[in-house]
């Protein structure tokens, strides 16, 4: 299947995104108040801004884990509201890759199973699955954690293992929301060190960061403020 | 996603909850357990019952006098030899017919003395019963006819008053009056709690003059055929109530006394079975409420799955088979234990107990039922979780 592979397409283009949530009482938090926004494919960006701000919103509605509550997104030219559930599936399957600020692997299941996750979802046979995560995992230099479970590596190995776990699918954009927030400098370092040498092989990456030094190393920093672009430079 | 990758996914995460897992399954283990023990034992006991009837001997229809029926009250007989003679020539085959006076009366030997039940019958009895003789001879129509003293001992009776001493040809006092052994019957066991080992067969004549009366209990005829019975029956019973206008006579058959008894033993195996499907239900609900359970603490768990690009409806197997797979592996354990339950009752206590296919095919699928209407619930309250909703969710 092909997503408009032309060069020119960009990764993300969003129009006038917004998205309300209503609290129990029925007040409204308007968490993004209409974003205008081009992503180009092979792109390094960072997404700053103060917390509340909106950042992880707009994280969520790019990954396509959220609806907007109006204005369009565009991934890869294919306008997001014209897919069902499992279009929409399958848009986050092959070309998006997420990482966490809190990991989100799957405990009590090896490092290995967690990468080869997305391939089971694509149906990709059992062997060749282990095989990619086998890779996927050695190109993060972990190659020697296969069987270790989550609950038996530290914080950057878990992330790094994240790391691996959204690159095996081979997707055209990583979003990164906090990818550093729980590690420590030098396994922030090392994170932030995966993520330059994934752009350099030509996929798009969107970090979210509250962390100045981090952001600095990106090309492009989008500054959010109470649900709006303020800067992007 | 495929069967077998979801499949593999299922039992895996069983697995990381065995205790949970094997606690859940314990309700429909017992559930099934208990439907495949009831249906043996109720089936078991149907299948005796049956067997007792069929071992009288075939097409065999009873002529008593008065209703015979639930809650009636027995019936002063008013029947007597003559009436025999009758209904002989109603029957028009006379060996086909015999009769039977009762009565229980101890049996003595010396110093050993025995209760038994007397039955005063005649020549025609083994046309019509099927009593196999161990020993000696049958009465004969002479025995009958000059009112012989003589009898045929049931086999406990012959046990108990001779050991191992060949009866035929010795005495025994059965109210101070002396009888000469002609035969002994083979052991042929109880039919309806009556012990038919324990009887002693005289002649019918004999027998009314023992008791003091001219009167018979019921009168016996033999069926040449299981399609004669009806029609038989109902000539029996017109002649009777021509010759007695304004009587009652009942000619209970065979094939009514097992169409009878099976119904009520099969109503009973199916509430016993029913009782089982309750509890097999009530192990479903417990099913579901784990599988609620276990889709509130993965929430998070199934939203990353859907980042990671599951659709709603991968989700939504994976849980379904969980529950499917839980009720199914609890089935065919509580198969193979209430197997082995039924086979334990069967040997260590006089309880019957016959293990049916479809008691086992029934819980089998009613497990696998209970697993798709129960797990579908939790199962559809994963799938429509919404990923972000899911993953924010600590
Ligand atoms: N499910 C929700 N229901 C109601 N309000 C929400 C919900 N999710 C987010 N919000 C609100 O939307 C606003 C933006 O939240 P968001 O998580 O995008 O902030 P953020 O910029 O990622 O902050 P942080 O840096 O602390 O992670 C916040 O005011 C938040 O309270
Ligand atoms: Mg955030």
């Amino acid at each position: 299947m092909s997503l408009g592979d032309g060069r020119g397409t960009p990764a993300f283009e969003a129009i006038g995104l917004a998205r309300s949530y209503r609290l129990d009482g029925g007040v409204m938090v308007d968490a993004l108040r209409g974003v205008d926004l081009r992503i180009e494919q092979g792109e390094f960006v960072a997404i700053v801004g103060p917390s509340g701000s909106g950042k992880s919103t707009l994280m969520h509605l790019l990954g396509c884990l959220d609806r907007p509550t109006s204005g369009t997104l565009r991934v890869n030219g294919v306008d997001v509201a014209t897919l069902d559930d499992s279009g929409l599936a399958d848009l986050r399957n092959r070309t998006i890759g997420f990482v966490f600020q809190s990991f989100h692997l799957l405990a009590r299941t090896s490092a290995l199973d967690n990468v080869a996750l997305p391939l089971v979802y694509r149906g990709v046979p059992r062997a060749e699955r282990r095989e990619r995560a086998r890779r996927a995992l050695e190109a993060v230099g972990l190659g020697h954690r296969l069987t270790h479970r989550p609950s038996q590596m530290s914080g950057g190995e878990q992330q790094r293992v994240a790391v691996a776990r959204a690159l095996v699918g081979d997707p055209r954009v990583l979003l990164a929301d906090e990818p550093t927030g729980n590690l420590d400098t030098r396994n922030g370092e090392e994170v932030m060190g995966l993520l330059e040498r994934l752009n350099k092989g030509g996929v798009a990456v969107v970090l979210v960061t509250h962390d100045a030094e981090v952001a600095a190393r990106a090309r492009r920093r989008i500054h959010v403020r109470d649900g709006r672009i303020e800067r992007d430079a | 996603m495929k069967t077998a990758e979801a499949l593999r996914m299922a039992v895996e995460a069983l697995r990381v909850n065995r205790l949970r897992s094997m606690l859940t399954m314990l309700g429909v283990i017992i559930g099934v357990l208990s439907v495949v023990i009831l249906v043996a034992i109720g089936t078991g006991a149907k299948n005796a019952v049956e067997k007792e009837i069929a071992g009288l001997g075939s097409n065999i229809i009873l002529v008593v006098p008065g209703q015979v029926g639930l809650g009636a009250a027995p019936t002063q007989s008013r029947l007597d030899l003559s009436d025999v003679a009758y209904v002989r020539r109603v029957v028009g085959d006379p060996t086909k017919v015999t009769v039977a006076v009762n009565s229980g009366e101890p049996v003595r030997v010396g110093r050993v003395e025995v209760f038994a039940t007397l039955t005063g019958t005649d020549e025609n009895m083994p046309h019509v019963f099927d009593r196999p003789l161990r020993r000696g001879r049958y009465l004969a129509e002479t025995d009958v006819d000059t009112r012989r003293r003589v009898v045929i001992l049931g086999s406990e009776v012959a046990a108990k008053l001779f050991g191992d001493v060949d009866p035929i040809g010795r005495q025994v006092t059965i109210a101070g009056v002396r009888f000469r052994v002609i035969g002994v019957y083979e052991t042929v066991g109880a039919t309806f709690g009556v012990a038919r080992d324990q009887e002693v067969h005289l002649p019918v004549t004999t027998a009314q003059r023992l008791i003091g009366l001219p009167r018979i209990n019921g009168i016996a005829v033999g069926a040449s055929g299981p399609d004669e019975i009806e029609p038989l029956r109902r000539k029996v019973v017109d002649a009777l109530a021509e010759r007695y206008p304004g009587e009652a006579f009942s000619a209970v058959t065979q094939t009514q006394l097992l169409g009878t008894i099976g119904t009520v033993l099969g109503m009973l195996t199916g509430v016993l079975a029913a009782i089982a499907g309750i509890s097999l239900l009530v192990g479903g609900v417990g099913v579901s409420n784990i599988m609620l359970v276990s889709v509130r603490e993965r929430t998070r768990e199934i939203g990353l799955r859907k980042a990671l690009g599951a659709r709603g409806r991968d989700i939504l197997g994976q849980f379904l088979i969980e529950a499917v797979l839980l009720t199914t592996v609890g089935g065919v354990i509580g198969i193979l234990a209430g197997i082995g339950g039924a086979l334990l009752i069967q040997a260590v206590s006089p309880v019957p107990a016959s293990i049916t296919w479809w008691s086992i095919v029934l819980a089998f699928g009613v497990s696998a039922a209970v697993g798709v209407f129960f797990g579908v619930a939790p199962a559809r309250r994963a799938a429509r979780l919404d990923p972000v909703v899911a993953l924010r969710t600590d």
